[in-house]
């Protein structure tokens, strides 16, 4: 089985890209030395991470000493929530963020509600937006921090944080944002959106799996979440890893200075499949339309199961993906389209395909002819 | 082409050779595990549960060993709606219902065929004790080679339609003999324990179940006699059963058993054993295999329970929808909500929902 995979599911993560992988070999067999050492030999993977941290510092624009590596951007999700929140509990205890977050913000906030924090979530419009008016409305004199996604994971939507920034500058509050899934599609700019914290996850941009950053800004008191060691500034304790460090650094680059081009052609290939797919009765699109990383495509098949049709795509080899997983592996409705208002039947019938650097015109007609095929069977059953 | 089947894989023995045994028949086979209990964490923790966590890992294991496509799908809803809710409220009336019987009815044989179908199949396919066979245009299912491991009893609601499109291949093979196939293949799935009890309630304790579903529908009440004498107080109707002699809680200084539920009255009737032995029984929502009806008597060997042996019985219509059964030999605690299902020898008749008894 699966000789031939049609990839449309970079939204959940990507391959490793082939520089990147060849900049990382060395740093497993031959330079493995621990940075943390004085000896001589671990002055090479200490000089890589060094470089590494220049790289996301340059590509988000901010300071090299502002970049933290984690081990992905759960973790780092985790420490920039909880971190300020203990930081900063004796100035209050409210978080905003929004309902339709990645479980590793709405889970961690959920937690900080059992130690005393409110946490206010604030509703999204129809397309996936933040209600802004919303969001100021709930900030009182108790609001230390807020958390709001750059890029929505399940339906692309780009939220307003270069407006939210502002608001957080003016009253003084603490603003991640978790970049997970925007980092390597658009430009990102933590100077111009204002914020203090931002995550992100080297295996959503053609890095290796395990190795993210927190993007925590100077002068900002957050606490630290792994005690241990001296690494990292005495802030993330943990040898480092080098390899995905490494990693990470050549991957941000290299995706970074091909967004540009990059986003034209995504864009245009989505276009075409919106196109195709919208044709076929009963669809609908999940999202906006304009403010949207470029490859995400998330689509409502009225009245047919998206676990079915998810099935049936992946038996012929072409890899999508619906709502949120449970342990076991059994689908469950996607909370981010219940909060942009679809029913729950609605938001069972949705799908995400989400694409890539190796997203080819003829993958793209492909999936159409098989979507269309597999909805025929199934309208036939 | 060849012909595409998806078989239910509990992550047991028996359903994991059933997926090796198509595979090597020539099938295009897909493993689909059905997840069927709402959220619950404390039933994700319980080992060895059908459709537990970890038997959901089985089944992963088991596909990929055989190098076949694996779901796991969602049917939490449906199999709350059709099997779990109906369950609690028999309880509740009195009754005893068999949860199988209407998972095989509404769930593996309804919406897991329809999903199949749905996803080009041709089959679905479980690891059922019983051979479905065709003969003169029609299909029929006889009893397992393995007699102590028969599970026809659960099927007898199965149409037409559903069984010219399922395929039990372990109904022609002895249970040792299927582990052993799953030894010789390598699966560690052969040495597991036969699930017997409720998938859903793993611990076997149904009273305490429906008492955390219902805490508001379960009631003490009264342990009576015949003539409506109170012998001392119960916990709820939902712990007794017919023909219940243990875990009464109260010492008569002689045997007695559960003779009746009454759940109009909240009322258990307490007797001695003469007084459970019944000879006749009325069943309705029928299903018959060989043929759509029965018009006039036919004589059958009828099973009261799955674990029943098969007593010889008359069979007489009572209308279209119902029928009376009346056994040669008086039967021990016929029990209603339970299903009365009719043999000719090895051929599977038919069967039906007892609900009342003469």
């Amino acid at each position: 089985m699966n000789n031939k995979i049609i990839y449309m599911d970079y939204g959940a993560t990507t391959p490793v890209d082939k520089d990147v992988f060849k900049e990382m070999e060395p740093y497993f067999c031959s330079f493995y030395g621990n940075p943390s050492s004085v000896s001589a030999f671990s002055l090479e993977p200490k000089m890589a991470i060094d470089k590494a941290r220049s790289r996301v510092a340059k590509a988000i624009n901010c300071k090299r000493e502002e970049i933290f590596f984690t081990s992905g951007g759960t973790e780092s999700d985790n420490w920039a929530i909880k971190g300020t929140a203990f930081a900063k509990r004796k100035s209050g205890n409210h978080i905003i963020t929004s309902e339709i977050e990645h479980p590793a913000v709405l889970n961690t906030c959920r937690y900080l509600e059992t130690q005393g924090f409110d946490v206010t979530y604030v509703p999204v419009k129809k397309n996936g937006m933040v209600d802004l008016d919303y969001l100021e409305k709930s900030i009182n004199s108790k609001t230390i921090l807020i958390s709001i996604m750059l890029a929505n994971n399940e339906v692309g939507t780009l939220e307003p944080i270069e407006e939210i920034g502002k608001i957080c500058t003016e009253k003084n509050i603490a603003f991640h944002t978790d970049a997970v899934q925007a980092i390597g599609n658009i430009n990102v700019d933590v100077q111009k959106l204002k914020v203090d914290m931002l995550s992100m996850s080297a295996h959503k941009f053609y890095g290796p799996k395990g190795i993210g950053v927190l993007y925590i800004k100077k002068g900002m008191k957050v606490d630290n979440y792994f005690h241990g060691g001296e690494q990292e500034r005495a802030r993330r304790a943990g040898t480092e890893n080098t390899p995905a460090i490494v990693g990470l650094g050549k991957a941000i680059e290299k995706s970074n200075s091909s967004i540009s081009t990059e986003t034209v052609r995504l864009k245009s290939l989505r276009d075409k499949f919106l196109k195709e797919v919208l044709e076929i009765h009963g669809t609908s699109i999940n999202g906006d339309l304009v403010n949207r990383i470029p490859g995400n495509s998330n689509i409502c098949f009225h009245g047919i199961e998206a676990e079915t049709l998810l099935m049936a795509l992946d038996l012929q080899g072409i890899c999508a993906s619906v709502g949120s997983a449970c342990s076991a592996g059994s689908l469950e409705p996607s909370h981010v389209l219940m909060a942009m208002g679809l029913s729950e039947e609605n938001s069972r019938s949705s799908m995400r395909f989400s694409f890539g650097s190796s997203t080819s015109e003829q993958e793209v007609e492909n999936t159409v002819k098989a979507l269309k095929e597999i909805i025929r069977n199934i309208q036939n059953v | 082409m060849n012909k595409k089947v998806v078989v239910g894989m509990s992550g047991g023995v028996d359903s994991s050779v059933t997926a090796y045994l198509l595979k090597e028949q020539g099938y295009d086979v897909i493993g689909i595990t059905m997840q069927v209990w709402p959220e619950d964490e404390e039933f994700q923790e319980r080992e060895n549960g059908c459709c537990s966590l970890s038997s959901v890992e089985d089944a992963r294991r088991v596909a990929y060993k055989l190098q076949i496509p694996f779901y796991v799908i969602n049917f939490k809803d449906i199999f709350k709606e059709k099997v779990i809710e109906p369950f609690i409220d028999e309880y509740l009336k009195g009754q005893t219902p068999n949860p199988c019987i209407a998972c095989n009815k509404y769930i593996k044989f309804d919406a897991f065929l329809k999903k199949a179908k749905e996803l080009g199949a041709d089959y679905v396919s479980t690891g059922h004790y019983s051979t479905i066979y065709k003969e003169n245009g029609r299909y029929l299912i006889k009893k397992s080679e393995d007699d102590k491991k028969d599970q026809t009893y659960v099927l007898y609601n199965m149409t037409q339609y559903q069984l010219e499109h399922t395929l039990m291949p372990c109904g022609t093979y002895k249970k040792d003999r299927i582990r052993e196939i799953a030894k010789e293949i390598g699966l560690n799935v052969h040495n597991k324990k036969d699930s017997e009890e409720i998938c859903f309630i793993p611990d076997n304790d149904h009273g305490s179940y429906i008492k955390r579903e219902r805490p508001q529908s379960v009631k003490e009440g009264n342990f009576v006699d015949d003539t409506g004498n109170i012998l001392g107080k119960h916990k709820g109707l939902v712990y007794y059963t017919i023909g219940q002699r243990k875990g009464l809680g109260i010492a008569f200084g002689k045997p007695v058993f559960v003779k009746d539920i009454k759940a109009l009255t909240n009322e258990v009737v307490l007797g001695n054993e003469e007084g459970i032995f019944k000879k006749e029984l009325i069943a309705g929502n029928l299903n018959f295999i060989p043929f759509d009806k029965i018009e006039e008597p036919i004589k059958v060997q009828a099973k009261i329970r799955y674990a029943s042996k098969p007593t010889e019985a008359m069979v007489y219509p009572l209308g279209e929808e119902k029928v009376r059964v009346v056994f040669e030999k008086p039967v021990r605690a016929i029990t209603k909500g339970q299903s009365v299902v009719f043999y000719n020898n090895d051929l599977l008749l038919g069967g039906g929902i007892i609900e009342n008894i003469l």
